[in-house]
């Protein structure tokens, strides 16, 4: 059957100025109506920019050099930009990654959305307009239209903000759907909730969707087709479940293999606990105002775990599950309302004098590699610190520690006088962990440290964090709301929900017998892998059936 | 650190060399003026620029070439103090309350807050009133009243540097709060520092000239730019040379200044080498 395509993009070629580098290079896909396609690459591959230019949407230094980009016959790049403006919007949508910001902060939710069909519905009454939007707002499951009409964004989650974000997209019912990233900011339950309604409503306008990501795993679910770029050339197309199993190019290979799977499990020695958390409880204050006080919120209620020598334990739960907090208390970041906190069998409070001891056995490892490390300050600087406060150790030794250190993240010595911004992000991540173990800690707390990186960096850096992890024997605490990830890493698994723990066990017990729903459906949002005997895998998702009833 | 050879930009060049002259002008003038500065000489007097007075006279027949090179000494000197003060000062207040944040905040923003509210000048004639009106008075006062905006805007800069997750880090690599702050909070204000203490330089300056116009300034005969500037405008129409000359001075001055203080920024800035 051959139906001709809605879209159909014919050797594209993006260049920063006239004669500069070209940023996407001779790309061309098709998109059939209804088609649901993903474009898959890694930061700085050009999938957002090639995107944006069927919507003429590329920022002002990039001009197309090459190609054509048909949209229904019509060759986009030949059109007015009074023509582009007419097809915005009607005909092709487009939703962001960040819904923090995609909505204007300063506009009702119903003003927003009736934005749009004001402009390309001009036609229709008020009324009319009104009672679309508040369907819309239903079907993308608002619980009250009629009060969220009135309402701010800032009243919203971020996953709510982007069923907006949908809905107003979704309103005029396209005939292309432009996905950057749509959930990457959202956690995998959420996330994974915003893109079955994406499909869903899709479906019943008949609306082909262009999916961007990164994550392979989260579009081969979704997508009928895939094209994987990099440096902005085109390096493989092709029917999802194919491309999966029998990977062509050697980078699909590449990608496929970076995701995370299940090692086989280590034995843990049932030893004395490195770190044991009794009934933590952490509150944050509410607001003080002049004459009164804002209510306190419980984060924690009452946690308890332990962390034995050498075993990484992994604290998984969604946004507010209060899993950051967990670790920002342990590392002693945040004063515990009530609980004890002890460290190789000793109670540590701050007025102890083993506190500084624990200080220095304790170390972090933050999310953000952008905002971890001081600018100002050099990576022989930063790594260095770490050794400061240790008195009975010579300059010669730090330095050689350092310089050591720094070896055994994979920078080598060439990095020290340069500065945080010269790196990139899994570069600086690779900082923060030489930060960590300098001081070679008993205990580390990683909080979410690969999430903000690509998936072949993330899967380097978690390859040296195991690593260090069995050269130096230290014990960790792995928070992440990936459970991709932490089915690799993790020895031992605890589900944290609204500031509470549903569950724990070893990492296979909570993964293949889970017992608490909300672990199922944490766990419904991830693939297990099997591999195929041509060097691909196939995706086998767990509990689908179950949450979906 | 590794040497990195860079081109130096040309507006910094400008800078150093508009800021350099005056700096040599205001040293060379304690050893050597073309005149005496003090000396007045009523047959001479509100000369135009040529012959053996270089730019002319003043009202007093005083040489106005040695004044404006004497005043250099004067007005830097006073300025150059007055903005470290207020840096310095400010600084340390800001990066206190706004990284300890609680009670001592709000105790001392309230304070700052109300010296914000009063005119800065009219709190320096206050404190002058006490202190008397000689040069490291004026310093002071001047120093006094330009503090509280400084601390203001280094506050707000460390509001948001306390959020970052690198001031964590150092916490957790158990670093003592006062270390942190002086090791990863201070240094990272220098941006805005620099941009605030230029233009600074110029408040003051002008600040110190209004003093000097109200009486209350450096006391006569020694010179200042500002008083030159206050003295020569009832002789605006004779001589416009006595009020052109040290407003030169002074825009030029500021200019040096600002560009210098730019290119400072940047170079402080480990996020600007290499790139240019």
């Amino acid at each position: 059957m051959t139906t001709t395509p809605l879209v159909s993009v014919e050797g594209l070629t993006l260049a920063v100025g006239a004669g500069g580098r070209e940023i996407v290079r001779q790309v061309s896909f098709d998109i059939a109506p209804g088609e649901m396609v993903g474009i898959v690459g890694e930061s700085g591959s050009g999938k957002t920019q090639a995107a944006r230019a069927i919507m003429g949407l590329t920022p002002p230094p990039l001009v197309r050099t090459a190609g054509r980009i048909l949209f229904e016959g019509e060759d986009l790049a030949q059109a007015r930009p009074q023509r582009l403006r007419e097809l915005r919007g009607l005909r092709v949508g487009m939703v962001f990654q960040e819904p923090m910001t995609s909505l204007n902060p300063s506009m009702t939710i119903g003003r927003q959305l009736g934005e749009a069909l004001a402009l390309h519905r001009r036609e229709l009454p008020p009324d009319a307009r009104r009672a679309l939007i508040l369907d819309m707002l239903a079907r993308v499951g608002i619980r009250d239209p009629q009060a969220a009409l009135g309402a701010w964004p800032h009243e919203f989650s971020g996953g709510m903000r982007q069923r907006m974000m949908l809905a107003s997209v979704m309103l005029l019912q396209p005939a292309l759907l432009i996905a950057d990233e749509p959930t990457t900011a959202l956690d995998a339950v959420v996330q994974r909730d915003v893109l079955e309604l994406m499909v869903g409503l899709t479906r019943e306008h008949r609306t082909a969707v262009l999916m961007i990501s990164h994550d392979l795993p989260m579009v081969a679910r979704f997508t009928q087709r895939v094209v994987v770029m990099r440096h902005g050339e085109v390096k493989e197309v092709g029917n999802t479940d194919d491309l999966l199993a029998r990977p062509q190019h050697p980078y699909t290979r590449e990608l496929l293999e970076a995701m995370p799977r299940r090692l086989p499990a280590r034995p843990v020695a049932q030893e004395a606990p490195v770190v044991e958390v009794r009934n933590l409880v952490v509150d944050y204050p509410g607001h003080r105002r002049l004459f009164a006080k804002a209510q306190a919120k419980r984060a924690l209620h009452g946690i308890d775990l332990v962390v034995r020598p050498r075993e990484v334990v992994a604290v998984v739960g969604g946004s507010g599950s209060g899993k950051t907090t967990l670790g920002r208390a342990i590392a002693g970041l945040l004063r515990p309302s009530s609980g004890e906190i002890l460290f190789r069998g000793r109670p540590i409070a701050r007025s102890d004098p083993q506190w500084f001891d624990y200080r220095l056995q304790c170390q972090m490892v933050f999310q953000d590699p952008y905002a971890s490390l001081d600018p100002r300050m050099t990576i022989g600087q930063l790594v260095g610190e770490g050794l400061r406060l240790l008195r009975n150790m010579s300059a010669a030794d730090k330095a050689r520690r350092v310089q050591e250190v720094l070896d055994e993240v994979g920078l080598g010595s060439d990095f020290a006088p340069r500065h945080a911004h010269e790196l990139s992000g899994g570069q600086r991540q690779r900082v923060a962990i030489a930060r960590a173990v300098v001081r070679r800690p008993g205990f580390v707390i990683a909080d979410e440290p690969v999430s903000a990186l690509d998936v072949t960096v993330r899967a380097q850096v978690l390859a040296l964090f195991a690593e260090l992890q069995k050269r130096h024997g230290f014990s960790c605490l792995f928070i992440s709301h990936d459970l991709g990830v932490v089915e690799q890493v993790a020895d031992r698994v605890i589900v944290m929900q609204d500031g509470r723990v549903v569950e724990q066990g070893s990492r296979d017990a909570v993964f293949d017998h889970p017992q608490q729903d909300y672990t199922r459906k944490l766990l419904s949002a991830i693939p297990a892998l099997e591999s195929t005997d041509s060097g691909g895998v196939r995706l086998r998702w767990r509990f689908g059936a179950a949450v979906a009833a | 650190m590794k040497f990195r050879k860079q081109r130096i930009p040309l507006n910094a060049l400008v800078g150093i060399l508009i800021v350099g002259a005056v700096a040599l002008a205001a040293v060379l003038s304690q050893f050597w003026t073309p005149h005496d500065p003090l000396r007045i000489n009523f047959g001479s007097r509100l000369r135009l620029p040529g012959g053996s007075y270089l730019l002319g006279t003043d009202e007093f027949g005083r040489d106005e070439l040695s004044r404006l090179m004497a005043g250099a000494s004067t007005s830097v000197w006073i300025s150059l103090l007055t903005v470290s003060f207020s840096i310095v000062a400010g600084s340390i207040v800001g990066v206190l309350t706004g990284f300890l944040r609680g009670w001592t905040d709000r105790i001392v923003m309230a304070f700052n807050n109300a010296l914000l509210a009063f005119p800065g000048l009219l709190l320096a004639l206050g404190l002058l009133a006490v202190v008397g009106a000689n040069q490291y008075g004026i310093i002071l006062a001047l120093g006094l009243a330009y503090t509280p905006a400084v601390t203001r805007i280094v506050r707000g800069t460390v509001l948001s540097l306390r959020e970052k997750e690198f001031i964590e880090s150092s916490r957790v690599l158990g670093n003592s709060e006062l270390y942190t702050m002086f090791r990863h909070v201070l240094p990272n204000c220098t941006a805005p520092l620099t941009v605030l203490a230029t233009s600074m330089f110029g408040w003051v300056i002008l600040a110190e000239s209004a003093l000097s116009f109200l009486g209350l300034g450096v006391p006569p005969p020694a010179p200042t730019w500002g008083n030159m500037l206050s003295s020569a405008r009832p002789f605006m129409a004779q001589a416009s040379h006595l009020s052109i000359l040290p407003g030169l001075c002074i825009a030029l001055t500021l200019l040096g200044i600002n560009l210098l203080g730019d290119a400072v920024r940047d170079w402080l800035d480990p996020r600007m080498k290499g790139v240019q």
